[in-house]
């Protein structure tokens, strides 16, 4: 049984059809590659998976202790608690907050500390709070930032906040991780780091991961299969070597008869 | 974290001290009773001003309609403390006021904060002018345009402060908390809040529910010092007065709020003298300070001990460094 599934997803902008009769699916702890030349919809497509828009047609389902559960008319914060975590093509840190606060923050859901409890400062609102920093230390532990966390978001270097919000996403307890182009902006280097990083979260967390990728070689390096999204349509679906070999795909990044 | 730690224990002897202080000056007559009106004003202020900001600095939304709760939380404690003229009567009317204008909070909240944007604003501030014109033309409960005489003088200035202590603490508690930094981030973005979990409607409605409660605490004291309201006492302009604490001490700064209703208190006592000039004078200053300082005084940061006991720890190392 797969751990998503989207059918015939069809999303019109107007007259327009920005992402039309998309099938995907994810098996659990897959990582999955979805490519595609700009303004093929994959953030479009990311939009509607996490809620941000809502599809004119078609299903998203999830499976949730073995029974599928549909997404589609959901707010995004519940899809959220049905464990989808995001990360953003252009950062969406909270900027002005502090790397642990912007941890704590996506924690938040899932640690069901009452608005009341707070106010009163019972001594289990203590407790939990305390627990929860813990638990946001560990998990800036593993991705060496832990000497960061009193900084302000904004100051991070580059690599570092694409970093954390990846962080931030994980810090929801997702079942399936949506990564919106992380390497985008990297040098070589950074993006050489974060292949390791995306391989070693899909093994330690045992995670889903759907990443969307303009990097060739960091699509090519990790991914198991790989969509390819084009015009909103998906023009093909292979592990690495079909999609490198697939004459559809060759016409639509570089072009040709 | 603990609830007994240093900047706690230094916060509740700066209110303590602060309460002594001012006890000592009322009992000498340093503050006379007419300089004791403007230290109530201040104190009253502070607690408006306060819970506005938690609206409009930490939840990131614009209300206008402060003084439209701060009429509901007044005339509910008037009518009741005047039926029930005794301390019972009071808190009776202030926990009526709170419980009134959550509800009227909740009804103007819920389908404005749905939505992203600033629909919150023009719908409190529609919200203010019905409550206001409600009050008018309930004759025979609220007496009307006339104004509501002989409520009780119970709220002394001490009453006014615990008030005060109370309805700051709540707030800071409540921003500095899960569900505070929540809120927090729904005014940093909106959309990543979102896709973080949570809930946004939810906290936007809390902070303002919240921020509308203490408005009417606020309106309450005030009726019960006073001991006279009037509909036009809770005008839009009032609701404008509270903004400009907010804005001046700084948008997402609770003592920032504090020291703004303070520094504008004491400037309205200096201007008096001056008449009529006295509200260009108080606009010119208001202009010069957003001029130089347009975050307001403090900007988005606290006043902290911690931060003051390393202000002076720095200063007196370099001290030290210079005598070497």
């Amino acid at each position: 049984m797969s751990l998503l599934e989207v059918k015939k997803l069809t999303k019109y902008f107007g007259g327009l059809s920005a992402v039309s009769n998309v099938n995907l699916e994810l098996k659990s702890n897959e990582l999955v590659g979805l490519i595609g030349p700009n303004g093929a919809g994959k953030t479009t497509l990311f939009n509607l998976l996490t809620g941000v828009y809502q599809p004119s047609e078609g299903t998203i389902d999830i499976e949730n202790d073995g029974k599928k559960e549909s997404v589609v008319g959901k707010k995004t914060y519940t899809i959220t608690d049905m464990g989808f975590g995001r990360t953003f093509q252009n950062i969406r840190l909270f900027k002005d907050l502090t790397v642990l606060d912007n941890v704590l923050i996506a924690m938040h859901s899932k640690s069901k500390v009452g608005t009341l409890k707070s106010i009163l400062r019972l001594p289990s609102y203590y407790a939990s709070e305390e627990k929860m920093k813990q638990e946001a230390i560990e998990l800036l532990k593993i991705f060496s930032l832990e000497n960061k966390i009193s900084e302000l978001a904004k100051n991070l270097p580059y690599g570092e906040q694409r970093r954390l919000e990846i962080v931030r996403a994980l810090a929801t307890k997702p079942k399936v991780l949506f990564l919106d182009e992380p390497a985008a902006g990297m040098n070589p280097q950074e993006t050489a780091d974060l292949t390791a990083l995306i391989r070693q979260i899909q093994k330690d967390f045992k995670m889903t991961i759907l990443l969307i990728e303009h990097d060739m070689s960091l699509v090519m390096n990790v991914c198991e299969r790989i969509y390819v999204l084009e015009y909103g349509r998906m023009i093909a679906h292979g592990t690495p070597e079909e999609i490198k070999a697939n004459d559809q795909v060759i016409k639509a990044y570089l072009g040709g008869e | 974290m603990k609830l007994v730690n240093k900047t706690n224990i230094g916060w509740l002897i700066l209110a303590i001290a602060t309460f002594l202080i001012l006890q000592l000056a009322v009992s000498t007559g340093l503050i006379s009773a007419y300089y004791e009106i403007t230290l109530v004003t201040i104190l009253i202020n502070v607690i408006l001003a306060v819970g506005l900001n938690l609206i409009i600095g930490f939840s990131g939304q614009f209300s206008l309609g402060h003084a439209g709760f701060m009429a509901i939380g007044a005339y509910t404690a008037g009518i009741i403390s005047k039926y029930f003229p005794h301390y019972g009567g009071l808190f009776l009317g202030i926990i009526g006021g709170i419980i009134l204008t959550s509800i009227v909070a909740l009804i103007v909240g819920v389908p404005t904060l749905r939505l992203k944007g600033d629909y919150l604003a023009i719908a409190t501030l529609g919200v203010a002018e019905i409550i206001r014109i409600t009050i008018v033309n309930m004759q025979n409960v609220t007496n009307g345009a006339a104004g509501l005489s002989g409520i009780p003088y119970l709220a002394k200035w001490p009453l006014v402060y615990v008030f005060a202590v109370l309805t700051v603490l709540i707030v800071v508690n409540y921003t500095r908390s899960s569900p505070g930094r929540a809120t927090i981030a729904i005014r940093e973005d909106e959309i990543a809040a979102e896709s973080m979990g949570i809930n946004t409607t939810k906290y936007k409605t809390i902070a303002f529910v919240l921020g509308a409660a203490t408005a009417a605490v606020g309106g309450a004291l005030h009726a019960s010092y006073f001991s006279v309201i009037r509909p036009g006492d809770f005008t839009f302009n009032k609701s404008i007065d509270i903004l400009i604490i907010v804005v001046f001490g700084g948008i997402g700064s609770v003592t920032g709020s504090i020291i703004a209703a303070i520094v504008l208190g004491i400037l309205n006592v200096f201007l008096q003298p001056f008449g009529s000039l006295r509200m260009i004078i108080y606009a010119l200053a208001l202009i010069v300070i957003m001029i130089f300082k347009p975050s307001g005084l403090l900007g988005n940061k606290e006043f902290t001990i911690s931060g003051l006991l390393h202000l002076f720890g720095r200063k007196s190392t370099i001290k030290e460094e210079g005598k070497k």
